[in-house]
């Protein structure tokens, strides 16, 4: 059996049914341990105190943010090239998650960044990226909306979503070549010398699992929600034509 | 391919102001801003080669949603897109005749308007360098959004939601070439990036645009 | 050239219109397509063209010996006559308009600007594009929409000359064009509705 098999929307359905409530509550329960960890049980840092907190929001909500955008480039891949439904609903079920994701990455930042650098906003690379992303997303959510055949706005969403992603890419080095910036370095990288310390990096790579477990939750139900919308669809208009 | 763009040339002098319209458009708002930010001319100065870039942007966007509507509307596309051209050809040349006609004014406009600004003459040559070689991006990436939105009823509103974002690394390097020009600093970088996004887009977008119009067709 | 349709099915907005369309059109013959609206004429003619791909089934010749005229005539209003057809011309690689300006009548309008001809007079500059395309095969949607009764019969004559030439032309109207034609009912190849997907199983089974 190939993984192909699960793009089938019946499939899809039946093993979606049964990976969301254990997806849900395992997100919850990662979820729950890794900020009451963050939160309450590591010590406040030495020149930021307890503000360095939002931490444990900020920084899964923004790696999300662009990830969710990966996830999207994928599946708008595969639906172009070969056709499956499910992909391109995904596709269309992650985009408002995602822009969710990036505002609470912009919101968590203007509330982290005020009490730091003096500032709610400032004109950062990084800040700025986010901004022109979540105008992406944006594009994207509305391209859909506008779109009556569910066919063709899943054709021209898949290639704004393709050509975006290149320009995203391109937006994100012409901003780093027109500002210096306030931001800090990444938190994490897979060079350890680099990360932050292991009492912060523990919950926090905690809470990044949850906040994983809770999109693909979250993706699940959503998706599930848009494949019901189209037979809903494909139904009334089976009606009208008999 | 040189049939389209003979026509859409001719179309845009016959339909009256192709070639003004863009450019009164360019005029108006450079001559908003000061009302908005004061007349000191050292603060017009220092903005003056970034609110130009602006302009031309959104004088570019303004006649973006008529570049396919008009032949969507009339039938005029289902027969190019059934006609022996390729579709991409097709729409490079639109867009090349979309850019004769909005970024080349501007673009030869530009130091005038620069003269409203005190801008000093060493600073027109950055101007127009770089609007000459980003305006053509312009185009092109317009032309892309334009035919992702051909087929909707008010496309005009979405067309500036979906474009104004892909414009964004064209509108920092035009600008900051100009900037880093203008203060003697290397402006190579820039205008080589700059110029490398107008190639790129102007040899792949055709094909996702073209693309995009069969899809609507359908 | 003949044209071939094998078990051709065609689709609008997604959902399955025409299914197991096999027939052949002669050269030098006429089909009519005959239908209440909704049928699937302009479907059927759309595919043909090749501005939508179809459902399942072949045709050949493909949409390049295809000319396609519907109800938009393409004409650009602030363009001559003459203008609009040379720029066709041009595209389609073919050089002389006189003959598609005679077939027409239109050597008088050859110089007015297509934004002032009546609708009537519009529809003819449209028509004599077909000429200019230089392709086999027409594939025609209401070509007779506001043409009087001269210009009917003219449309005719020059329908008539290119199977003459032996050319074929598809096309569907309602009215009789006093030519010997074949007429095709597209209700007896109505898609029929595929039984109701099982729960869940929407879209991929229900589309195919």
């Amino acid at each position: 059996m190939s993984i192909w098999d699960y793009a089938n929307p019946r499939r899809f359905m039946r093993v979606s049914s049964w990976l969301l409530p254990w997806s849900t509550a395992l997100a919850a329960v990662t979820l729950a341990v890794g900020l009451g960890w963050g939160f309450f049980f590591t010590p406040d840092d030495f020149r930021q105190g307890s503000t360095v907190k939002i931490l444990y929001l900020h920084v899964p909500a923004a790696m999300m943010a662009i990830n969710i955008w990966v996830m999207m480039l994928v599946a708008s891949m595969i639906w172009l090239i070969r056709r499956h439904h499910v992909s391109a609903l995904a596709a269309k079920a992650a985009a408002p998650i995602g822009l969710t994701m990036t505002l609470i990455a912009l919101a968590t930042g203007a509330i982290w960044g005020q009490p730091m650098w003096g500032t709610w906003w400032a004109w950062d690379p990084r800040l700025t990226s986010f901004l022109i992303l979540g105008l992406f997303y944006l594009g994207y959510i509305a391209l859909w909306e506008a779109v009556e055949n569910p066919d063709t706005a899943a054709d021209l969403t898949g290639v704004l979503c393709l050509v975006g992603s290149v320009f995203a890419l391109l937006s994100r080095y012409a901003v780093l070549f027109w500002s210096q910036g306030l931001h800090q370095g990444a938190s994490l990288s897979l060079d350890r010398k680099e990360n932050v310390h292991d009492v912060f990096w523990l919950p926090l790579v905690t809470c990044i699992a949850g906040f994983v477990l809770f999109f693909v939750a979250l993706l699940l139900l959503r998706t599930r929600t848009e494949i019901r919308a189209r037979r809903l669809k494909a139904l009334l208009a089976r009606e009208r034509m008999a | 391919m040189i049939a389209v763009l003979v026509r859409d040339l001719r179309l845009s002098i016959r339909s009256g102001g192709g070639f003004g319209l863009a450019l009164a458009f360019f005029l108006i708002v450079v001559t908003l801003v000061p009302f908005g930010v004061g007349p000191e001319a050292a603060v017009l100065a220092r903005i003056g080669p970034g609110i130009l870039w602006v302009a031309a942007l959104l004088a570019c966007l303004l006649s973006l949603d008529r570049l396919f509507a008009t032949d969507a509307e009339d039938g005029a596309l289902d027969l190019l897109a059934t006609a022996p051209l390729p579709l991409e050809g097709v729409v490079a040349a639109k867009a090349l005749a979309h850019w004769i006609v909005t970024g080349l004014p501007l673009t030869l406009a530009a130091p005038v308007f620069g003269l409203l600004y005190d801008l000093p003459p060493p600073v027109w040559g950055w101007l127009l360098g770089s609007l000459a070689l980003g305006t053509p991006a312009l185009s092109v990436i317009g032309a892309f959004g334009a035919a992702l939105t051909v087929g909707l009823k008010r496309g005009g509103l979405l067309l500036s939601l979906l474009v104004l974002p892909l414009y964004v690394p064209t509108l920092i390097f035009g600008a900051e070439a100009v900037r880093r020009g203008a203060d003697g600093l290397p402006a190579a970088t820039p205008l080589l990036m700059l110029g490398g996004i107008t190639l790129g887009a102007a040899a792949l977008l055709p094909f996702a645009a073209a693309a995009a119009i069969r899809v609507n067709l359908r | 050239m003949d044209l071939t349709l094998t078990e051709l099915a065609c689709a609008r907005g997604g959902l399955p219109v025409l299914a197991g369309l096999t027939l052949s059109v002669r050269s030098g013959s006429i089909l009519v397509l005959r239908g209440p609206n909704g049928a699937g004429k302009t479907t059927l003619l759309r595919t043909l063209a090749g501005l939508q791909p179809p459902l399942a089934g072949r045709f050949a010749p493909g949409p390049e010996a295809i000319a396609y005229a519907a109800h938009a005539d393409g004409l650009k209003p602030t363009l001559t006559v003459a203008e609009n057809l040379r720029f066709w011309a041009a595209v389609f690689g073919t050089r002389d308009i006189g003959p598609a300006l005679a077939a027409f009548d239109l050597g008088a309008l050859a110089h007015r600007p297509a934004g002032e001809l009546s609708a009537g007079q519009r529809r003819r500059a449209g028509l004599a594009r077909l000429l200019v395309t230089g392709r086999p095969v027409w594939a025609l949607d209401e070509p007779t929409v506001s043409l009087d009764a001269a210009a009917v019969s003219r449309f005719g004559a020059a329908v008539a000359a290119h199977v003459a030439a032996g050319g074929v032309a598809v096309i569907a109207t309602h009215i009789d064009l006093g030519l010997p034609a074949r007429a095709l009912d597209l209700t007896a190849f109505r898609a029929r509705a595929a039984p109701l997907p099982a729960a869940g199983g929407f879209p991929d089974e229900a589309l195919s």
